[in-house]
């Protein structure tokens, strides 16, 4: 029998717009997934933390104020020191084109923005996420 | 009017069969559902039958007469046109007050700031969790100094520009440095007007920019009534808002219950902090959301005056018609707006705005065509004030006070609401009030529930979406957005660090430790933070001297 994908969802930074975050994390359990959602205001250590202690095999990282790349970056950073280089990490939200392909260079791969269907975040996470053995 | 009724149920029936089936076996109606974008089933027509039981003079009546169905002013948009109020800041203070001068010269009628998240949560620039959102979202506010920058060549005492400033949490820390500014400037708080929004409920069901807990929280509002009701006296003390909750997700019925209840809310508070009502409700505002669906909005605003109206009146007992009616500012939907094909947010804008007028808005503020992408730039704002003007200047809308009353469909729309909402009352009542309903985590659940009710009405196209989830176009050109860097966050911390260096700490100690006492105890907290403020006491620091002494709220994640 094979093993759920475990997602943790995760709402860093200040802001409190947690719309677009449970939206995910019951799409996500609907579609057959483990979700753990943080809840608010999860520091980049509590969210590689939290990652850490459920055996998670992706990070959705719900960001909509602006403050995507000092989290981003201070996430993989942690990721990297943790040996957690295989957890695959997704980002929705406000996320501006210029900012893509610095993301992408840091390892963020799954950027998803206003008006993605759930569908293809879905897809996007079963094709990506790490074998579970 | 029981045999006219009967008459034209006759009709109907007649019509039905004799009209309308042979043209549906010919060419059927489409596959639906008939449904608001709340989910509401519509019928194919309304006729007399459907306002049955509604009285006009009882339950409808003329503008300007109780219960304000048509509106509270009797000349409607004829005599003043509605404020065109748009929401901005950005960066540093002297940023904002550039978009500000520049709204002001394209015939803006009024301000509205917005803080930026550390300023609303009420963090300074160096705090941790202020890594890279200083200046993001809205302007960043951190001592008195900044509040002089940002109104910097404003006249706070000139009664025709009004401001409101979206702060909810930190709002009385926030007004306080807007009254010592508004000193300096020579203007007399006896006379100046402006809105805050100060409305905390709905930071715990729906925006989440909550610091204390609930019962701590209802005492600084209560605070601000009791302060502004001897000092500044024409100052709208709070806002209370559905536009968070909606955005949320609820439906427009949720919107407009738990909007209205989180006010009764208020009003029992003051009144239980001995407070007269008709010396506070007349300074209670509210803030609605216009989302796409055009006659379920209006009849929303129809329906909100006669339940404000009603509830002052019978369940507080109010004198005073100004407490009886209700005035709100309205913001078109930001989470209509879609980051795809931008340009048709122009069209979604103008059609929400336009609700809003029908509904017979005070006040209106119309979002930017890339608000899904970013904040706007200076021309995007400048379409989405025109979008206000052509309204108001070109449509003849106008012209004519609420001309969509006695629509069959508009008042028994406006009826539904009206039922819909005493239902959700009656639930929250049977709890004990809406601050008990949201430590149950009542209408949280409810608006999380219908969010994504929404989501999967989009998945399936049963709700289209254009641009999004039909008529998709690929080829789209990018739009050149508004990008903030991380000079504002370099800026802003350099004057901290100045701003600690200068001051004269001993003062600041002193007027954080009085505030500490007052809290503790019964004291008015506004005479403290004015005297925190005076001695350039920070954001952060006024609500950490409050957290240290009332703890912070958590609230449990729940999906």
């Amino acid at each position: 029998m094979s093993q759920k994908i475990r997602v943790v969802i995760a709402k860093p930074g200040l802001d409190g717009h947690d719309r677009g975050a449970k939206v995910i994390a019951r799409a996500l359990r609907d579609a057959g997934m483990e979700v753990i959602y943080t809840g608010l205001r999860q520091t980049p250590e509590q969210i590689v933390s939290a990652a850490l202690q459920e055996d998670a095999d992706v990070i959705g990282l719900s960001i909509l104020s602006g403050a995507h790349m000092h989290i981003c970056r201070r996430v993989m950073e942690l990721l990297t020191e943790k040996g957690l280089d295989d957890v695959q990490v997704v980002i929705g939200g406000i996320i501006p084109d210029l900012d893509i392909p610095t993301l992408n260079g840091i390892g963020i791969k799954g950027i998803f923005i206003p008006g993605t269907p759930m569908q293809r975040i879905i897809d996007f996470i079963s094709a990506n996420a790490r074998a579970r053995v | 009017m029981k045999g006219v009724i009967e008459r034209a149920d006759r009709r109907k029936a007649k019509w039905e069969r004799e009209v309308l089936e042979p043209a549906l076996e010919k060419s059927p109606e489409r596959k639906g559902p008939f449904t608001t974008i709340s989910g509401r089933p519509i019928e194919r027509l309304y006729t007399s039958e459907d306002i049955a039981g509604i009285g006009y003079e009882r339950d409808i009546a003329n503008p300007g007469e109780y219960p304000y169905v048509r509106g509270i002013h009797p000349s409607g948009y004829r005599g003043k046109l509605w404020t065109m109020r748009q929401f901005a800041g950005f960066g540093s203070p002297e940023e904002t007050n550039q978009r500000y001068k520049d709204l002001i010269a394209a015939g803006g009628t009024g301000l509205s700031v917005a803080f930026d998240l550390p300023t609303l949560m009420g963090r300074d620039p160096d705090h941790p969790l202020s890594l890279g959102e200083v200046g993001k979202c809205g302007v960043s506010i951190v001592s008195l100094k900044d509040m002089e920058r940002l109104f910097d060549g404003i006249p706070l005492d000139d009664p025709a520009i009004t401001t409101s400033m979206t702060i909810n949490s930190p709002a009385p820390m926030i007004f306080a440095m807007y009254l010592v500014v508004a000193e300096q400037h020579g203007a007399d708080w006896k006379k100046i007007s402006g809105t805050i929004q100060n409305d905390i409920l709905k930071e715990f069901i729906a925006q989440k920019e909550y610091i204390f807990p609930p019962r701590q929280s209802m005492r600084l509002i209560t605070d601000i009534f009791a302060f502004c009701s001897q000092e500044v006296p024409k100052w709208n003390t709070i806002s209370v808002s559905g536009y968070h909750i909606r955005e949320a997700g609820s439906t427009s019925l949720q919107e407009l219950a738990f909007t209205l209840r989180d006010g009764l809310e208020y009003v029992q508070y003051g009144v239980d902090a001995g407070l007269d009502v008709d010396d506070f409700v007349p300074r209670i505002s509210f803030f609605f959301n216009s989302h796409s669906d055009f006659f379920e909005e209006i009849a929303k605003y129809r329906a909100a005056r006669k339940l404000w109206a009603d509830a002052m009146r019978h369940r507080f007992g109010a004198k005073n018609p100004r407490s009886w009616q209700l005035r709100f500012h309205t913001q078109t939907a930001g989470v209509s707006l879609t980051a795809q094909q931008p340009y048709n947010n122009v069209v979604r804008t103008a059609l929400q705005a336009l609700a809003a007028v029908l509904g017979g808005t005070n006040s209106l503020h119309t979002n930017s065509l890339d608000e899904a992408l970013a904040l706007p730039t200076r021309e995007a704002a400048t379409i989405a004030l025109r979008t206000q003007q052509i309204i108001a200047h070109e449509s003849g809308v106008t012209n004519v006070v609420d001309p969509l009353g006695g629509s069959y469909f508009v008042e028994a729309l406006t009826r539904q609401m009206e039922e819909g909402t005493l239902k959700y009352w009656d639930t929250i009542d049977r709890m004990g009030g809406m601050v008990e309903a949201i430590e149950r985590g009542y209408p949280q659940q409810e608006i999380a529930e219908a969010s994504y009710q929404f989501q999967q009405a989009v998945e399936r196209r049963e709700k289209v979406i254009v641009g999004v989830n039909d008529f998709v176009q690929m080829d789209a050109k990018p739009l050149e957005i508004l990008y903030i860097d991380e000079s504002t966050a370099g800026l802003q911390l350099e004057r901290l660090a100045d701003l600690k260096r200068m001051r004269d700490h001993h003062r600041v100690r002193q007027t954080l430790e009085a505030l500490q006492a007052g809290a503790t105890g019964t004291a008015n907290t506004m005479p403290l933070l004015l005297d925190c403020v005076r001695a350039y006491a920070t954001v952060g620091e006024m609500c950490d001297a409050l957290r240290e002494v009332w703890g912070e709220y958590e609230e449990v994640p729940l999906i």
